[in-house]
């Protein structure tokens, strides 16, 4: 897999770090002095009770929201204020909790929308749509296709998206963020709203997407079944603070996570 | 010159070395990836399989060896069997949905060292029963997703087998050696096992040798005007008789291009695009077809709902004549054009039928309105009747004599005895050799001189010369009197009204014949809402008179056409009731297929079989029922029964439909 700008990093080593980072809402403090890095290829899940502030987080990673304090590092770069747009450029994807696609297109132009970034050829020739474009646009296509192909959605490639079940709509939601072909791939919620099966079908293209292109992945979830069993390593929030950090076994048996889901007597 | 040329090439492999002689640039397969549709010739797919058959005995596969086929309908399992029967090796095809114990009892009883699968699940699934299955030893795949990490000291990717042959067939003497084991090959060795699939009683192993299926396999290409121009698409299950009949034997003898879909999900759009000239679908596909074409038009514009429903009208009266070449009216003929042109044409495209010539169905009975509407637009659907143990064809409908309730004459060189008990017997050219590893329920299946028992009930249609299937032998009864009763025949008949969901016959051993009906509580339920019939529950609605006198029309009608049947007659129906509950698969009144439990729903509602034949108006039945939560609860009612007059025996039989 390409590696869109900024230089490599091997895998093991640290891709993204967190340092004290800290986002407030006026007098709110939704993340508070949270520190913690993704390291290349894993999968990395954020988890914590409602209002933790995991997706805050994603948000910030993402260049969404600016943290007053903290430093993020991105492939050995520091950002103090990065747009969600440049973080785009600079090998991050993500999918959103409600569904964000452009539900009056097809599953494939959705994904074809994913392309956008990767496209050399100005507006005119796109325009034109012949000579140098058109050999782009299909080279895109088949990439395009190779991902219709690995989340097995040729069936609904010609269909209007809005009229898509919601398991669907969130894998052609994942095809659109695998098109760029990102570093690093942020998952907020895959399997909200799924059933069981939906479910086993999206944590098998989670870990295939993991294992087949080595793509770093960030995920928040509800499920902790799913979260112990997909991820590497796992860090903890609650009330914008990390309460832990470490392997899924380590954090299912850590105290403060069990009070902080299930609740303490004070 | 297809068909007599194959009939001297006695084994696919060498039917295969024709093909590319003779169509070499022509289309032999296509399969649709990443969106584009690809093509092999007949010289590709020789050279491919040539090279994956010196690939496999690479790896150790000998001849007379079984090799498991798991998967779908993929260009590369094909080759597999292909290049296996190169070798002389046995391919065993097993359905791809078929769960790991069934998996295991065909890899385990065939004795298979090597498996060719599709993917990553397949292999799981093999590997998951591997305990039982000790003569496994090398799998074969074709996509590659998700195996990389796996443990390669017994699984090989099939693009590398095929390379591993490619290199090997530079050498001459390699190529001399291959050309001399297709040489070897002879017409009566196994070419192919294909498993049963079980519904009655345990999963057999039917063996098909090469010459027979060959045989007849030419003889049906010959029989439907079959050429290498004509395209079908490969999308039922690999492992079906079907299948292995009509795509893959029909289309090495006749040369015609076979289609594999992209994925099972997109068959119907692949059907569209390939828009194949030969066409097999069970009855039950052709009904979802229709459903989803009805909705469809209720929720269209006005005009187009008009325009479509009066053509559909006009298809009715005249469509069936037509493409029978019979004598119609010129308006007939002018409407029918018209309505074609606005109408059937555009459906057909819809449906990806545009270029069908010969369309079969075929597995149960089809309702005649179904099959009617179908024929009606131009779609020459005809029925065929068979079974494994067949290589499929026993009998067929010949173009221009089509009828709902028959599946044809005999099928050419197919010979065909009614036993006594009214089994149907056959020889044919393509009958199988036996089943693998049981002599036993070979000879078992065989009569001395040497017919074939299906298994089913049927007999002759005077009238048309056709055979008719009436039922599974051992479900026909005999009504006191000594004439025939055959419940699945007359449940089916009323079974095609859609007010009627369900209903089960009882005469074997009585004097008349009765039925319980259930009533379908949607249909009957908006027919009510039209017409202004009040009702609280579905036993209200059951009990109305006026759903009885419109159920009782329905029996009248099926008695009239039993009535045109001499050898039916004597079944049809004098008392019938419509019950106060609907039949339940947690009630042990269907099984979980819905199939009705015919003796279970006599024990249970014996009151009311008592009340049937003593000749009582009504009765009363409380029945224990089940609720989806467990738990149970008792409904009791009192339940009318009608009478019915019975026909004389008709004289005439008309077409049906």
């Amino acid at each position: 897999m390409r590696t869109p700008g900024g230089p490599d990093v091997a895998v093991g080593d640290v891709l993204l770090s967190v340092k004290a980072v800290s986002l407030s809402f006026g007098g709110v403090k939704a993340v508070n002095d949270v520190s913690f890095d993704i390291r290349k290829g894993e999968i990395r899940a954020i988890i914590g009770p409602n209002g933790a502030g995991k997706t805050s987080m994603l948000n910030i990673i993402n260049g969404f929201y600016h943290p007053q304090e903290g430093r993020i590092t991105f492939k050995g770069k520091a950002r103090s204020k990065m747009r969600p747009h440049e973080a785009a450029h600079g090998g991050i994807a993500r999918t959103f909790q409600n569904v964000a696609l452009f539900k009056g297109m097809s599953a494939l132009d959705n994904i074809m929308v994913g392309r956008t970034l990767k496209m050399h050829r100005g507006i005119l020739w796109q325009l034109v749509r012949s000579g140098p474009a058109l050999t782009e646009e299909v080279e895109h296509r088949h990439r395009v296709e190779e991902i219709i192909d690995f989340l097995q959605i040729q069936a609904i490639r010609k269909v209007q998206v809005a009229r898509l079940p919601y398991g669907m709509q969130k894998r052609v939601e994942l095809g659109r963020a695998l098109a760029m072909e990102p570093d690093l791939l942020l998952l907020d919620e895959p399997m909200a709203g799924m059933n069981m099966e939906e479910k086993e079908d999206m944590s098998r293209f989670i870990l295939d997407v993991n294992n087949h292109f080595g793509t770093t992945i960030a995920l928040i979830e509800h499920d902790m079944g799913v979260v112990m069993d997909l991820s590497d390593r796992v860090v903890v929030l609650d009330h914008g603070i990390k309460i832990a950090d470490g392997t899924p076994d380590e954090v299912k048996t850590n105290q403060v996570v069990i009070d902080a889901y299930l609740g303490v007597a004070h | 010159m297809g068909p007599d040329a194959a009939a001297r090439a006695d084994t696919f492999p060498k039917l295969l070395i024709r093909n590319a002689q003779l169509y070499g640039s022509r289309p032999a397969m296509r399969h649709k990836d990443l969106g584009i549709w690809q093509t092999w010739t007949w010289g590709q797919v020789l050279e491919i399989v040539r090279a994956y058959a010196v690939g496999l005995s690479r790896l150790g596969l000998k001849r007379g060896e079984t090799i498991a086929i798991v998967g779908a309908n993929r260009p590369k399992l094909y080759w597999s069997v292909m290049a296996a029967q190169m070798l002389g090796a046995i391919p065993v095809p097993v359905y791809a949905d078929a769960v790991a114990d069934e998996l295991a009892f065909v890899l385990a009883h065939a004795e298979t060292r090597f498996a060719a699968v599709e993917d990553q699940e397949q292999v799981d699934k093999i590997q998951s029963v591997k305990e039982r299955l000790p003569k496994l030893e090398l799998m074969v795949y074709d996509e590659k997703r998700g195996l990389r990490d796996y443990n390669h000291s017994q699984l090989h990717a099939m693009d590398d087998v095929i390379d591993v042959g490619r290199k090997a067939l530079a050498d001459p003497s390699i190529r001399a050696w291959l050309d001399g084991e297709i040489a070897t090959g002879k017409g009566s060795d196994p070419s192919i096992i294909l498993y049963t699939s079980g519904t009655t009683g345990t999963s057999k192993g039917v063996v098909l040798t090469g010459e027979r299926s060959i045989k007849a396999a030419a003889d049906t290409v010959a029989f439907d005007h079959l050429t290498e121009k004509d395209v079908a698409l490969a999308y039922l299950p690999l492992a079906w008789v079907g299948d292995h009949y009509l795509n893959y034997a029909q289309g090495l003898v006749a040369g015609f291009c076979m289609a594999c879909p992209e994925s099972g999900d997109t068959a119907m759009a692949d059907l569209r695009e390939i828009g194949p000239t030969f066409y097999f679908a069970p009855p039950r596909t052709l009904e979802v077809l229709l459903t989803r074409v009805m909705i469809r038009m209720e929720d269209a514009g006005f005009v187009k709902r008009k325009l479509f429903h009066y053509f559909i009208g006009v298809a009715r009266r005249y469509g069936e004549s037509i493409l029978n070449k019979e004598p119609v009216p010129f308006t007939g003929r002018l409407l029918y054009w018209l309505g074609d042109v606005l109408v059937y044409g555009p459906l057909k495209n819809v449906l990806g039928f545009s270029h069908v010539r010969v369309a079969y169905t075929a597995g149960e009975a089809i309702g005649p309105e179904l099959f009617a509407f179908y024929r009606s637009i131009g779609l020459n659907l005809k029925q065929l009747y068979g079974q494994t143990e067949a290589f499929l064809y026993v009998t067929a409908q010949p173009d221009g004599e089509i009828y709902s309730d028959t599946v044809g004459p005999a099928c050419p060189n197919v010979d065909i005895k009614i036993a006594d008990n009214g089994e149907v017997l056959f020889k044919s050219p393509g009958m199988f050799a036996g089943y693998f590893k049981d002599a036993a329920k070979t000879a078992e299946a065989i009569t001395p001189d040497g017919y074939v028992m299906t298994g089913d009930a049927g007999y002759f249609d005077e009238k048309t010369g056709h055979l008719k299937i009436i039922d599974r032998a051992k479900d026909v009864g005999r009504l006191n009197d000594g004439r025939l009763f055959p419940p699945k025949y007359i449940e089916n008949k009323l079974k095609f009204y859609p007010n009627i969901r369900e209903a089960v016959a009882y005469g074997d051993q009585r004097d008349f014949v009765c039925v319980m009906i259930n009533i379908d509580l949607t249909a009957v339920g908006s027919w009510a809402e039209r017409n202004n019939v009040v009702y609280g529950s579905y036993q209200e609605l059951a009990s109305h008179p006026r759903v009885y006198d419109m159920i009782e029309k329905h029996v009248a009608e099926v008695n009239r056409s039993l009535a045109q049947d001499k050898v039916m007659a004597g079944a049809q129906i004098k008392r019938f009731l419509i019950l106060h509950k609907e039949l339940d698969a947690d009630d042990g009144e269907l099984t979980r297929t819905q199939k009705v439990r015919r003796s279970f729903i006599a024990e249970r509602y014996a009151p009311l079989i008592k009340a049937f034949y003593d000749g009582s108006k009504e009765a009363d039945i409380s029945t224990e029922v089940t609720f989806e939560d467990g738990r149970k609860g008792v409904i009791s009612a009192r339940v009318k029964i009608r009478e019915m007059t019975t026909e004389a025996v008709a004289s005439a039989m008309g077409k049906a439909a």
